[in-house]
């Protein structure tokens, strides 16, 4: 026989705020985060009229170029150099891995050019602006460390050509480009880490404050140009 | 198939050989690949599009 202790909390109170739990940090960070993202503002079903232009397909590009980048990524780290190297297949998953980060690079900078002219950091969007920037060059050094990750002549030439330029800084004490091992470990782990978390708050951030609107052809403000509310309207395609 | 892509391929090395030695452009102290002006070029005609081409539109969206 074995004694149980009476179960007296009723199962619809598990989700159920209760006002003696509103101290506790998971209670403070819940209502914080239910705020600051709605679940409709998070997840709309439509986006203002003006993203109907093709300007504001980019950054939705972008994701997905990221998105491939980093299944490739996760494919060629399971099977390894020898098979990336010699398999017809690792041939080609290596060739998904570099076109998709071209890609994603090409998307960005359009993305990036369209933002700047349409002043993107406007209502309240300079932190949407500067984790973009901030990802944009944290990328860059991603990219840079897996051409030295290729273990071929053009990666020799790449590190040989850097050191120099690295060791100028002052950052080559801890930052290696011809340490073959840690510029791996920088690429495969480090930056692409802090790029996927630099791109998940900026489209987080994107969500909060809303699509930057276009400038307005009369002198006053356009409608949109506050922090986005629910979404004024009406264009059912999903575009950043 | 097989064929057909080695034609192809064959086709493309011929346009563009990516054997050789790379090309650069050279304007004063700036030295660019002609590869990355390429892309650059892309880049530019890119966003010139995405401006101007219409995006379409679904029936029932207000403007």
């Amino acid at each position: 026989m074995t004694d149980t202790l009476p179960d007296t909390t009723p199962p619809d109170s598990v989700a159920a705020d209760r006002p003696e739990d509103a101290d506790q940090w998971t209670a403070k960070l819940r209502h914080a985060a239910v705020e600051a993202l709605p679940p409709e503002r998070l997840m709309p079903d439509r986006q203002p009229a003006y993203v109907a232009s093709w300007i504001y397909v980019f950054g939705v590009l972008t994701l997905a170029a990221l998105a491939v980048v980093i299944l490739t990524g996760t494919v060629l780290a399971i099977f390894g150099p020898s098979w990336w190297h010699e398999s017809s297949t690792g041939l080609f998953v290596n060739s998904l891995h570099l076109w998709s980060v071209e890609v994603f690079f090409f998307a960005m900078v359009v993305h990036l050019w369209g933002k700047f002219f349409m002043a993107a950091w406007r209502g309240r969007r300079r932190a949407t602006w500067i984790t973009g920037v901030v990802a944009f060059v944290i990328s860059v050094g991603a990219a840079f460390t897996g051409y030295l990750s290729q273990q071929n002549f053009d990666s020799q030439w790449i590190s040989t050509q850097a050191k120099d330029g690295i060791n100028a800084t002052g950052a080559g004490a801890i930052f290696n480009v011809t340490n073959f091992g840690q510029m791996l470990m920088w690429h495969i782990m480090l930056l692409p880490l802090v790029v996927v978390l630099l791109v998940g708050l900026h489209v987080l951030l994107v969500r909060r404050r809303g699509v930057v609107p276009p400038f307005a052809l009369s002198p006053e403000p356009p409608a949109g140009s506050e922090p986005a509310g629910p979404p004024q309207a009406t264009s059912s395609q999903e575009q950043s | 198939m097989q064929m057909l892509g080695a034609a192809v391929m064959s086709l493309l090395g011929s346009l563009v050989d990516l054997s050789g030695p790379g090309r650069y452009v050279h304007w004063g102290f700036i030295q660019i690949s002609v590869a990355n002006l390429v892309v650059i070029g892309l880049m530019v005609l890119v966003f010139v599009a995405a401006i101007l081409i219409p995006f379409r539109r679904h029936r029932g969206d207000d403007r």
